[in-house]
């Protein structure tokens, strides 16, 4: 096997670079001039408050500006998101161990399940369970006609009898939306683990709850890892749930980005927010990336 | 030809013969068919017991049963006189070495040899001079910080041996752990079971459906088919006396007849074989006269000559239908008058081997023949395939 990676690298600057050109031109395309445009927007002045034009001007004091003025709301895209993710481990995780182990003839009936609202849009769900949980709706009705409202306001669900406009409706929609994107990276890597491990930890004198902790837990951390990427980011710069079942209170960073762009025409603002925000997820997966360790799984 | 009890063609050998493991009539039945029926057996202290037969006999779920990985439908497993049918693995005093080894992927040698007694929380000291110990008996002190992945088939195969030995196990249990070495591999493999055994005195109980690795290691085989347990004895029993066809044909070749008795007088019994008489001395068939059973000849055991007849064997004449060198023999296959088929292996000389179409005597001596109750299956008369 060695010898076929070294001929073919040998063999092959020239075609190598040939065959990812177009990879390249792609990410210079739509990556890098992208963002140097963006860049450059978030360094310009805005000249005229009523009009959306812009000129160069290295203004750095658009990213500390950005910071104090929407600081509550990156915090609060964080900790939505953050809530949102956890609640995906603790509702995917489960289910992938169940598909992988469990589920027998109905694994892939049930994975095809966990697909089944990608066939429908991303905001066409939102909008559904705006109507589902409205004040009109029939989850408030039921409550209301069983004289439960107390008990969900109890519970947090429900706010004065109204499950829109909560933190908690924002983040169920963000857990909602993005918990598919947790379920299949870890059933990819629970899927892998060769189910006798659990039997030699058991032959080795662990109950069961031990070898899962000290078997299956490490070896899909991987999957956790990815999960957490690919539901954390989006959910963090997501402004559709917030926008759609949240209040004035619960606006998130997204929603703020896009209000900056299009009501207020205050391209630079915008700009240096959406590079703060790209800077600490950048910086937050890199820590966490380090902090697990998942290359070291891979040996 | 299945028969409810499996014969014990012999007393219990072995260096000890206090019974470590009694699996005492058990049998177990899963939702559409019966893996094991009725097997009562028991393996004694030090040996290295072997359970051999084709795939679906029930041998992997007679281990399994052992481990504590399944339960029996009805009888009992007594370790050491105590019953754990229904007690998990984690409390039982057997480890396993599994088919695909089940190392622990995210840990090192050190580490996965380790395991065992970590979890039953041995003191640290213990734990450490433990692991050194057994890392040194498989030969692999030198790769304790290695990766499973990192090592070769034949020293996973180690690190999941010591992994269950570091235990001190009542007994070892081993899954076809050679299934998955190369040929040469595994020739070495089962030397160095058979040196490591002796070392530290444990009893092994294994399984596997390659006769030969059987032969080579066991102190005594049992011999599975189809959930029953068809005979126990040592290597050298079970192929010169087979307790049934099955066993014949699964173990080594066979030549196989439908023969009937006609005469016994003393260790004697006359049989009629293809329309001729022969006689079978200590015959252990159990069949009576008139009764209908199987007369079997190993193919080493038949003489080939193209020249005279040997004055003390038995002899007939046959035509050489087929010649296969096979290196240390050559196998042949000859026809007698009757249509059937003779296998001889013949140790491979230069010169004077008869080739197809000659006309030549097979022979064999008194001592070479078998009787067996039941009769060979009709499609597979002549030989049984040699199960690889």
């Amino acid at each position: 096997m060695a010898g076929t990676t070294n001929t073919s690298l040998r063999k092959g600057r020239k075609s190598t670079y040939g065959l990812l050109s177009p990879a390249i031109l792609w990410l210079i395309l739509f990556f890098v001039v992208p963002m140097a445009t963006l860049l450059k927007i978030a360094l310009s002045t805005k000249p005229d408050p009523w009009l959306p034009n812009y000129t160069f001007a290295w203004e750095w004091g658009n990213f500390s500006d950005a910071v104090s003025r929407f600081s509550s709301e990156l915090y609060r895209s964080f900790g939505y998101a953050a809530v949102a993710t956890v609640l995906c481990i603790l509702i995917g995780y489960p289910l992938a161990y169940f598909l992988a182990f469990r589920a027998g003839k109905w694994r892939s009936l049930l994975l095809g399940l966990v697909m089944v609202p990608f066939f429908t849009s991303f905001l066409i769900r939102t909008i559904a369970w705006k109507t589902i949980l409205g004040r009109n709706g029939p989850t408030i009705w039921f409550l209301e006609h069983a004289h439960l409202t107390g008990v969900t306001d109890f519970l947090r669900l429900t706010s004065n009898g109204s499950f829109l406009g909560t933190p908690q409706a924002v983040i169920g929609g963000l857990t909602y939306n993005f918990v598919a994107f947790m379920i299949l990276p870890i059933y990819v890597s629970l899927e892998k683990i060769d189910i006798n491990l659990l039997d030699a930890a058991r032959d080795l004198y662990d109950v069961p709850a031990k070898a899962f902790r000290k078997i299956i837990l490490p070896l899909s951390l991987p999957g956790v890892f990815a999960g957490t990427l690919l539901t954390f980011i989006p959910a963090a710069g997501d402004y559709i749930n917030a926008n759609l079942l949240g209040n004035a209170n619960t606006t998130m960073i997204g929603s703020q980005i896009e209000n900056l762009f299009l009501s207020e025409s205050n391209y630079p603002a915008a700009a240096a927010l959406s590079f703060i925000f790209m800077a600490i997820i950048t910086a937050g997966v890199l820590v966490y990336a380090r902090v697990l360790g998942t290359e070291e799984l891979s040996a | 030809m299945s028969t409810p009890q499996a014969v014990q063609t012999s007393p219990i050998t072995g260096p000890g013969t206090k019974p470590v493991i009694e699996i005492d009539h058990v049998s177990k039945e899963f939702a559409d068919f019966t893996a094991v029926k009725d097997a009562n057996f028991s393996i004694v202290e030090g040996e290295f017991f072997s359970m051999l037969g084709p795939s679906g006999c029930g041998k992997t779920t007679t281990l399994r049963m052992i481990a504590g990985f399944e339960t029996p439908t009805s009888g009992a497993i007594r370790l050491q006189g105590e019953d754990v049918s229904r007690v998990p693995p984690n409390k039982r005093d057997v480890n396993t070495v599994f088919q695909q080894y089940a190392l622990f992927p995210h840990m090192n040698v050190w580490d996965n040899v380790a395991y065992g007694p970590r979890a039953k929380k041995l003191p640290k000291e213990e734990v450490a001079k433990r692991v050194e110990e057994l890392l040194g008996v498989v030969r692999l002190s030198d790769f304790a910080t290695r990766r499973p992945g990192q090592l070769s088939g034949g020293q996973q195969q180690r690190v999941a041996l010591a992994r269950a030995l570091v235990n001190y196990p009542k007994a070892l249990l081993l899954d076809e752990p050679l299934g998955a070495l190369d040929l040469k591999l595994r020739q070495g493999m089962q030397l160095e079971l058979k040196r490591i055994q002796r070392e530290v005195g444990i009893t092994f109980v294994f399984v596997t459906h390659d006769q030969e690795e059987a032969l080579t290691m066991s102190d005594r085989i049992a011999v599975m088919n189809v959930g029953n347990v068809e005979q126990i004895g040592s290597p050298r029993e079970i192929y010169d006396h087979p307790a049934s066809v099955f066993v014949a044909g699964f173990i080594g070749q066979a030549n196989l007849w439908v023969a009937k008795v006609v005469e016994r007088t003393g260790s004697t019994t006359t049989v009629e074989v293809a329309g001729r008489r022969l006689d079978v001395e200590n015959d252990r068939s159990g069949l009576q006269v008139g009764e209908t059973g199987t007369f079997m000849v190993r193919p080493e055991r038949v003489h080939i000559d193209a020249d005279a007849a040997h004055p003390e064997r038995w002899t007939v004449a046959a035509t050489i239908t087929e010649l296969v060198f096979q290196g240390p023999v050559v196998r042949y296959e000859a026809r007698l008058a009757d249509g059937s088929t003779v296998v001889a292996h013949v140790p491979a000389r230069r010169d004077g081997l008869p080739i197809p179409g000659d006309v030549v005597k097979a022979s064999w001596s008194d001592d070479a023949c078998v009787l067996l109750p039941g009769v060979p299956a009709p499609t597979k008369s002549d030989t049984a395939a040699d199960e690889a």
